[in-house]
């Protein structure tokens, strides 16, 4: 056994990359901060029942589990914090009308998620409970492009789906349980020929229905308006087009590249209304992803619309540019009062000041330097290297 | 850039009428090039030549947009990250299990013995005999698996028939079908959304060279 050696898909975060996550992380909490998100943080484990309470079995398989040696109850580690947050607002805080609440911190999952070549995953979210209006959703949507924007992340795609189409289209055809759940397996997989297969038996309408969902993506106004058409005019598929109308209008189009799927049902099956992601240009991996999902709280005593977040800073380090710290300067070892004033003046404008050391080599590049202090004129000035 | 993987063999051959309805020549031939990435007659499409199990994985990870891939293959990868959106109906056989022609497999299934499997495609033989409640050791192969039977290795084996011709110079007798199988079109999930237009136009002009074939045979 190679003692140094990580297990598989668990890794160290080295400085030029724990450093650009940190600031990522700092901004975006900040910027929750100044739109009147609350922070809070919820613990690393709990009760393996209040972590996957209201949500499906795919959770579970995702979720480490420990035996709790003062009560022999199993535990879970997180897997995913939204539904923590859920619980807090849900049980904790009590709150009649709407509350905003933010965290960030990393959850951690028995294999890697989707595309994601970790284990643990940094999570920075923001979620508001309270609100079951497309209002909140654009709140939520709004806050998310406006940090990525904050963040300088190039050319932003968002990608809007909204779960309640699907759903509709099952509640009307009443399908069986099992049958329901291949099938959004298959509308996940935009599997047409395994939709057909699974379709035989339904009545022509239906059928038609759930085949034409899967190609339902891709320019905003086009498959709105194309779903529009020829999706049933039922109610709930009504109001979800409407919905999206709403949040396609709420968007600068200009910075943002929107286009919906209405086949995007999402991994995580808690989602019960609006779904999006966003994506940066040349990645395959989404930086962000959200939706709402009113039906969590009600587990936890208190039925409560939810919306929100969260945005993955390990994937945003990649994308953002000027993520890596700034060089600093590095000061000689020299007792001189002027010296040490020199370096109390620049570190209180930000700059990063390494002291060097007597006797130890002075490479400023080792340090994360570009330029040194020296004396010029009897005079302590930045000079580069 | 439009980055397509395809195999050698029956699943190139039969993708490229299919591929030319879009515009797409490629400009050598994998089987006299060793070239394993090849240009097309469109300056922002090339072609890659990976071993068809791994077609899924390279489309998975964004390393291809769009894929060639046989049901046998996708249903042994999982299909995680991935788009299937169409059967291009080419590359067909039939997923089988087979046995040596003086082995009782009904008898064995009826009297629910524990049979030894000897396959290739795992995932897939562990789901059929499942869901046919019979309880089987799976032994993995990489090929040639019409031996195992023969040589007392298992009882049977789960495996791709086309022509049937190697199992009857072989002494073997399909018993059962699992599945059939064709070639999909397969699409990476963000190259779907981020290179929309481009992989939107030749997933049309493909369905319908599909569709037209169809309608021709």
């Amino acid at each position: 056994m190679r003692k140094w050696l990580l297990p598989e898909y668990i890794d160290d975060l080295l400085p030029t990359e724990a450093e650009a996550v940190e600031r990522i992380r700092r901004r975006l909490l900040d910027h929750f901060a100044l739109h009147g998100y609350r922070l809070v943080r919820p613990p690393l484990l709990e009760h393996l029942e209040s972590l996957l309470t209201g949500t499906g079995r795919e959770l579970d398989l995702y979720t480490f589990k420990v035996v709790d040696q003062l009560s022999g109850r199993l535990l879970g580690l997180r897997a995913d914090t939204t539904l923590q947050v859920a619980r807090i607002d849900a049980h904790l805080l009590n709150a009649e009308g709407i509350s905003r609440l933010c965290y960030a911190g990393s959850v951690l999952h028995t294999r890697p998620m989707g595309l994601a070549q970790t284990r643990e995953v940094m999570q920075v979210g923001a979620e508001l409970y309270g609100h079951a209006g497309i209002a909140a959703d654009r709140e939520v949507l709004r806050l998310m492009l406006s940090s990525l924007t904050l963040l300088g992340v190039p050319r932003i795609h968002l990608d809007l789906g909204h779960v309640g189409v699907f759903r509709a289209l099952v509640a009307d055809a009443a399908l069986e349980p099992e049958l329901a759940g291949e099938l959004f397996a298959a509308m996940r997989a935009k599997n047409v020929p395994r939709i057909g297969e699974l379709t035989r038996g339904l009545p022509e309408a239906a059928r038609r229905s759930f085949q034409v969902l899967p190609e339902l993506y891709g320019e905003a106004h086009a498959v709105l308006e194309r779903a529009a058409r020829e999706l049933p005019a039922l109610p709930q598929i009504g109001a979800a087009l409407a919905d999206l109308r709403t949040l396609v209008g709420a968007i600068d189009g200009a910075r943002v590249a929107v286009q919906i799927d209405l086949a995007e049902l999402r991994d995580l099956d808690y989602h019960n209304g609006v779904v999006f992601s966003a994506y940066a240009a040349g990645a395959a991996v989404a930086i962000g992803r959200g939706g709402r999902y009113d039906n969590i709280g009600a587990a936890f005593g208190r039925a409560r619309p939810a919306t929100g977040f969260s945005l993955y800073p390990r994937q945003l380090a990649q994308r953002v540019p000027g993520a890596a710290a700034r060089p600093g300067v590095l000061a000689p070892d020299a007792d001189d009062p002027a010296l040490l004033a020199a370096v109390v003046r620049l570190r209180a404008a930000g700059e990063m000041i390494v002291a060097g050391i007597e006797g130890a080599a002075a490479d400023p590049r080792a340090h994360g330097c570009n330029r040194r202090l020296a004396l010029v004129d009897g005079v302590w000035q930045v000079q580069p290297v | 850039m439009i980055t397509i993987a395809l195999s050698k063999g029956r699943i190139f051959e039969e993708t490229l009428p299919l591929l030319a309805a879009a515009g797409i020549v490629p400009a050598e031939d994998p089987e006299s090039s060793r070239k394993l990435i090849i240009g097309t007659s469109r300056p922002d499409t090339r072609i890659i030549i990976v071993r068809a199990s791994d077609v899924p994985t390279y489309v998975q990870y964004g390393a291809a947009d769009l894929g060639v891939a046989g049901k046998d293959v996708l249903v042994e990868h999982g299909g995680e990250g991935l788009y299937q959106p169409l059967d291009l109906e080419i590359a067909r056989c039939r997923m089988m299990v087979a046995v040596r022609g003086d082995f009782d497999y009904a008898g064995a299934v009826q009297s629910g013995a524990r049979l030894r499997v000897a396959t290739k495609y795992v995932q897939t033989a562990r789901e059929h005999f499942a869901a046919k409640r019979m309880h089987v050791d799976l032994i993995k192969l990489y090929g040639s698996m019409e031996l195992a039977p023969l040589v007392g290795l298992a009882e049977a084996i789960v495996d791709v028939v086309s022509s049937g011709n190697t199992l009857r110079a072989n002494g073997l007798v399909p018993v059962e079908e699992i599945d059939a199988i064709s070639a999909r079109l397969i699409v990476n999930q963000a190259a779907l959304k981020l290179k929309h237009a481009e992989l939107q136009g030749i997933l049309d002009t493909v369905r319908a060279a599909v569709a037209g074939r169809r309608g021709a045979s």
